[in-house]
């Protein structure tokens, strides 16, 4: 049942804080996963890319090959990483931030950002949204898991972002 | 049973070595080995320990020195750059005989390199960074629950040998984050104790059975004199060329000696094989990848993990080499242990290298590539 995934963005929009939240949740729930990351020197700004694998037997490479499910919060993102998808995987975009869905058979827009800033108030909680949409997308792990799993790494607020409040 | 959690390589060094005791930490953050330092902040004051963040590499090694020669079982981590700048320290810790554990989480150099990307291209500066005639204790941990007890075995050694020990770990462990259940007991080596008092003659230097000097910590009422000069079992500096040749034979002699108990190795797949991989660190999870793979498609092909990178392990690839038709050495550098390999095959059979130093971690497909060509120009 291996499954792979990657969260893709700048740095700062926390898309290596998802993917740890998303890999915690499926060890809470008994799975086996793997998670990491790769980015630039900079703080904030560069590109930044989280995997996570979720298998039931033990992982040994433990980078994403063929991702099953792509979320871009940046075009960049967008344009970089949906090549190498599983033909049958799913791109997840955040529908303001990429503007221009690359040519892909499969792609669900959700206004991340924009929910993070209307519904939760600040940008700053994009992430959370996102971990929200993908967890109802893959279906991988429950949503209570992972409403339990952001309650152990982020504030109320944060928690509320998931809920969609 | 503990709890399965999902933790990071890095920080599951911090907790191993608080595991097995380690009280004082002195660091200066370095990519890709910081949150070795960050997690020692948060666990070692609440462990009674200490965390030092210091004003460099050298200051930091100098610190978990002398903290070691005060009592405290001490560590430091760094990267590249910060292993160059700690080597003199190092070989003053062989030389003193004073017990530590350095981590270098490697990342491409030379110099600042690629901060942020993987590599394996220290194993040789981790030999013999140092000068002198000297020996070294390095692991290299392929998982996050290798890593916490790999960990625990180097401060173990280091306080059994009174050595330093170099835990050897590369960027794709240290900071990957995995799922793991870490043991509610782990074995710990005592701080080595004086075995006789100052008036029944005691001196620090002097080896017991085990060709390990007891020196006794400052502070325990005992006259310590530690220096890197070629000293006597005063501990005071001496000219003589009998000293000086016992001397380094012993350092030599304590570890090599063990040798057998305290190199580790790893086989996979190995039991009807005619090829084998060598692989260590992160580079061994996909190796065995591409041996899994190579093997579906009907090649007896295994693979040989070295999690004790020093002292050599000679002897399981000297018997390795006369059982297969042929090694591939896959590693993250431009060919480092892969000279170490074909010493120790001595001839045996063909010994080839799968290198690489892009930035990027290997892909299966890379080595069950090259373990394709290895096959096919050694059948």
């Amino acid at each position: 049942m291996r499954k792979e995934l990657r969260f893709s963005g700048s740095g700062g929009q926390g898309v290596i804080t998802a993917a740890i939240i998303f890999a915690e949740a499926a060890v809470a729930e008994g799975k086996e996963a793997v998670q990491s990351q790769s980015y630039g020197p900079e703080a904030r700004g560069g590109a930044s890319k989280a995997e996570v694998i979720i298998d039931d037997k033990t992982i040994y490479h433990p980078h994403v090959e063929t991702p099953d499910l792509v979320l871009a919060m940046t075009q960049k993102a967008a344009d970089k990483y949906y090549k190498d998808l599983n033909p049958d995987g799913l791109l997840v975009l955040d529908e303001e931030l990429v503007p221009n869905p690359p040519d892909f058979p499969h792609i669900v827009r959700v206004p991340i950002t924009k929910l993070a800033i209307e519904e939760v108030g600040k940008p700053l909680f994009a992430n959370i949204v996102a971990l929200g949409a993908l967890t109802h997308l893959t279906g991988l792990v429950s949503f209570d898991q992972v409403k339990d799993s952001v309650s152990h790494r982020v504030p109320q607020v944060g928690w509320d972002a998931v809920e969609g409040k | 049973m503990a709890k399965a959690r999902l933790m990071q390589g890095n920080e599951a060094c911090a907790e191993g070595a608080i595991a097995a005791g380690v009280n004082f930490f002195a660091g200066y953050p370095i990519t890709p080995s910081t949150e070795i330092a960050e997690t020692m902040a948060k666990l070692l004051p609440k462990h009674g320990g200490k965390f030092v963040q210091m004003e460099d590499e050298i200051g930091s090694m100098g610190a978990i020195l002398g903290a070691a020669l005060a009592g405290a079982k001490s560590m430091d981590a760094t990267s590249g750059p910060g292993f160059s700048l700690k080597q003199e320290l190092i070989g003053y810790a062989a030389c003193a005989e004073i017990p530590c554990v350095l981590v270098n989480v490697q990342r491409v150099g030379p110099s600042t390199g690629q901060p942020t990307a993987p590599s394996q291209a220290d194993v040789m500066q981790a030999r013999w960074g140092t000068h002198g005639d000297h020996p070294i204790i390095a692991l290299a941990p392929w998982s996050v629950r290798e890593t916490y007890d790999v960990t625990v075995m180097a401060v173990n050694y280091a306080e059994r040998f009174r050595t330093p020990v170099i835990l050897l770990m590369d960027e794709v462990v240290g900071h990957l984050r995995e799922k793991v259940v870490l043991p509610e007991h782990v074995d710990v080596y005592p701080r080595r104790k004086p075995k006789k008092t100052r008036a029944e003659g005691y001196q620090p230097y002097t080896p017991d059975d085990d060709l390990v000097p007891n020196v006794a910590d400052f502070g325990q009422g005992y006259h310590i004199h530690v220096t890197g000069l070629i000293h006597d079992e005063t501990g005071f500096p001496v000219g003589s060329p009998k000293i000086t040749e016992d001397s380094i034979a012993r350092l030599h002699e304590k570890i090599a000696r063990a040798g057998d108990e305290i190199i580790h190795t790893e086989s996979s797949f190995m039991d009807d094989a005619e090829y084998a991989v060598l692989a260590y660190g992160g580079t061994a999870r996909t190796a065995y990848e591409a041996v899994r793979a190579a093997r579906a498609k009907g090649i007896k092909v295994g693979l040989v993990r070295l999690i004790t990178i020093w002292p050599f392990a000679d002897k399981v690839v000297a018997a390795l080499a006369k059982k297969m038709k042929g090694i591939l050495v896959a590693e993250m550098n431009y060919g480092q242990l892969v000279g170490e390999v074909r010493r120790a095959a001595a001839g045996a059979c063909p010994v080839e290298l799968c290198g690489k130093y892009n930035m990027q971690a290997f892909v299966p497909a890379e080595i069950e590539s090259a373990i394709d060509a290895l096959v096919a120009a050694h059948q």
